[in-house]
């Protein structure tokens, strides 16, 4: 997602990502801005009224973005886990590691604000339907993979452990995604979708993109300014490191 | 030869495992007192109204299970990587995963089975109709397996570390989940008419793909938790 | 034919050893020499394969031996500082156990000799291991050495806890497996006593 695309054996030593690490980070947040700046302000003024709703659907906006970077998220973490597996390169280990609580973060936000359209729309904080409680176990499963890091102190077992895990736990993402479908419960039915047009009216729609675009830039920027507090600290007995805190 | 030796192998280790389960037969008994303790807790906790209890009683035996599985779970591996015989596994010419699948399936005969036995009686207290409790002892056979299997990754990856139970149950309590969702729903499914049929299949589902992935998983964890 | 080339290996920040080059040819004992916490133990298991190396290879007739797990495995006998037995089941019972894990079965009657060759009571055949002296549990743990012909033994410290003659049984039972073109990796604190010529030392730590 990140540097991927480049010749991934020349970032894998910590020496190089650190200073790359840190020219992609101001890029990111300035796209980051730009996006939410403008989405949220489609969200909130631009889009119309919901004729069911009326104006306290607007949550949707953030909530619905921060759902599919929950998702989204986990299956990067997954797949920095799998390849630090496979080539046995540490900074993928970092990586897994740096993600993980940015995909907390939107988890939890997609829990909160689903609350916050759960109450006027239902009537209750929270319902136990089936996309909702799937949120909720997908935020176990980030704390478990965050709390198995922190537990071992071996700091190889703790990375190969926690990828492990964040690999298991892959397979939970599908279902979540597809409980909406398989479980017809309150939510709505899912009215974003790749192949069937889609039920809402268009700004509504871009407003969504644009803001899940500013929280993917911001879950890059904010990653890669953790990997490199992360290369810092376990990287803190080598020279280059030592004239890094003196320069 | 090599075919016959891995079969020799993984029979070998589940008898051992029978045989040293037997040597300390308190221990099916603890996981099985404990079975009824959790299940009794609930009408206690909750009022003993019949309708209530009919109600709660296929989540109330699947959660108790799920319990005494992560309760057990812990003398999967722990006991061998004490001992050393574990690194042995680990060295022997026999694919690790065929081996983990042995322990697995000697440690889901001396604690999932004795649960599934036991849960037409506790049935029986909850007030379940015969067709309600043939159908929850049916769900717990099918997926008490997958508890095992799943279960025993989470005690793999937790060899060793301080606490490591507790955090082993709160790894796999997320992949949990679906076999909950889709045990206690069978029932409630057939009662109310929709028939228990997608519910026990998916169930069955779990089980099948749960065989070869989890104990290829648990070998791997296994490996990281040696070095 | 055991070739281990620039092994070197850390635990947690301490770098333990580094660039361990050594080739040991079949018919040969290599002694690994240390004080404590120099890496012996961390050695032996690289050599087995549990405890991967930060950099290095070993090669086991001329292949990795991570291309090569099960040929490699099915060579190879490990007995570590953890004795490997059951405390619940009996001598019998454990080398049994084992030897059908490690796909080498043995009948009762080839264990019981094993365990006479190394000097285990008779008495103590039927007794849950967990009851016996830790001499006893070293002796059963050797056991192993008897009872088949694997041509790769790595041993942490075989000697512990042995008296005088159980020393000298199984000194005999190295001397015998090297002169017949085994390879034996020890690590030891000692010296062990057997004919020079076919000792090969290595000294960690410096």
């Amino acid at each position: 997602m990140k540097t991927d695309r480049m010749n991934w054996f020349q970032w894998s030593s910590p020496q190089t990502f650190y200073p790359l690490a840190g020219k992609l980070i101001p890029w990111f947040a300035c796209v980051s801005i730009v996006c939410l700046v403008a989405g949220l302000y489609m969200g909130f003024l631009v889009a119309p009224t919901d004729f069911q709703q009326g104006d306290s659907y607007r949550i949707i906006f953030v909530h619905v973005p921060a759902a599919w970077m929950s998702m989204f998220l986990y299956v990067v973490m997954a797949g920095w886990a799998a390849v630090g597996l496979g080539l046995k390169a540490r900074p993928s280990f970092m990586m897994a590691q740096a993600i993980a609580p940015t995909g907390a973060l939107f988890t939890f936000l997609a829990l909160f604000t689903g609350a916050f359209w759960g109450k006027p729309t239902w009537g209750a904080w929270w319902v136990w339907d089936a996309r909702l409680t799937s949120e909720l176990i997908l935020l176990f499963q980030y704390a478990g993979v965050m709390l198995l890091h922190a537990s071992i102190d071996d700091l190889r077992r703790a990375d190969r452990a926690s990828a492990v895990l964040a690999l298991v736990g892959v397979v939970n993402v599908p279902i979540i995604y597809f409980s909406v479908r398989w479980w017809n419960t309150l939510h709505q039915g899912a009215s974003i979708s790749v192949t069937a047009a889609p039920k809402m009216a268009a700004t509504m729609l871009a407003a969504m993109g644009v803001m899940a675009l500013g929280f993917w830039m911001y879950s890059a920027a904010v990653t890669l300014m953790r990997v490199r507090c992360i290369i810092l600290e376990r990287e803190r007995h080598a020279s280059w490191v030592q004239i890094e805190r003196i320069s | 030869m090599m075919q016959g030796g891995v079969a020799g192998a993984v029979f070998g280790l589940i008898q051992r495992d029978l045989l040293l389960t037997w040597r300390r037969r308190a221990d099916i008994a603890t996981t099985l007192l404990f079975f009824v303790i959790v299940a009794t807790l609930f009408p206690l906790g909750i009022g003993p109204e019949p309708a209530v209890l009919r109600t709660i009683a296929p989540g109330v035996l699947w959660i108790a299970a799920l319990l005494s599985c992560f309760l057990s779970l812990g003398r999967l591996f722990a006991t061998d990587y004490q001992d050393g015989t574990l690194e042995q596994m680990l060295l022997t010419p026999h694919p690790l995963a065929a081996l983990v699948l042995g322990k697995i399936a000697a440690h889901w005969l001396v604690s999932g089975l004795p649960v599934v036995v036991l849960s037409p009686l506790i049935g029986l207290q909850f007030g379940l109709s015969g067709g309600a409790i043939a159908i929850l002892t049916f769900s717990l056979l099918l997926g008490t397996p997958t508890l095992s299997l799943v279960g025993s990754i989470g005690a793999a990856l937790t060899l060793g570390i301080r606490g490591g139970n507790l955090l082993s149950a709160l790894l796999v309590l997320p992949l949990f989940v679906p076999v909950l969702i889709f045990g206690a729903g069978a029932v409630a499914s057939s009662e109310s008419g929709m028939g228990a049929e997608g519910h026990l299949s998916l169930l069955g589902a779990c089980v099948v793909l749960a065989i070869p992935f989890a104990p290829w998983a648990t070998a791997a964890a296994l490996r990281i938790a040696v070095e | 034919m055991l070739d281990i080339h620039e092994l070197s290996c850390h635990r947690g920040d301490r770098k333990l050893f580094r660039y361990v080059t050594v080739s040991v040819p079949a018919g040969r004992l290599l002694s690994i020499e240390g004080s404590n916490g120099s890496g012996k133990t961390t050695l032996l298991r690289a050599i087995c394969g549990l405890t991967p190396p930060d950099q290095g290879t070993i090669r086991w007739h001329g292949r990795s031996i991570a291309e090569q797990r099960e040929t490699f495995t099915a060579g190879l006998i490990y007995i570590g500082h953890r004795i490997g037995l059951k405390d619940d089941l009996t001598p019998m019972e454990n080398i049994q156990a084992a030897m059908q894990m490690s796909g080498h079965p043995v009948t009762a009657a080839l264990a019981r000799a094993a365990l006479e060759a190394i000097g285990v009571k008779p008495v103590c055949y039927r007794l849950p291991t967990r009851v016996l002296s830790e001499g006893q549990q070293r002796r059963v743990a050797l056991a192993r050495l008897w009872c088949s012909e694997q041509p790769l033994w790595v041993l942490d410290e075989p000697f512990t806890a042995l008296d005088a003659r159980s020393a000298q049984l199984l000194r005999e039972r190295l001397q015998r497996q090297v002169e017949r073109g085994g390879i034996v990796v020890a690590a030891t604190h000692q010296a062990m006593g057997l004919d020079p010529s076919t000792v090969q030392q290595l000294r960690l730590g410096e």
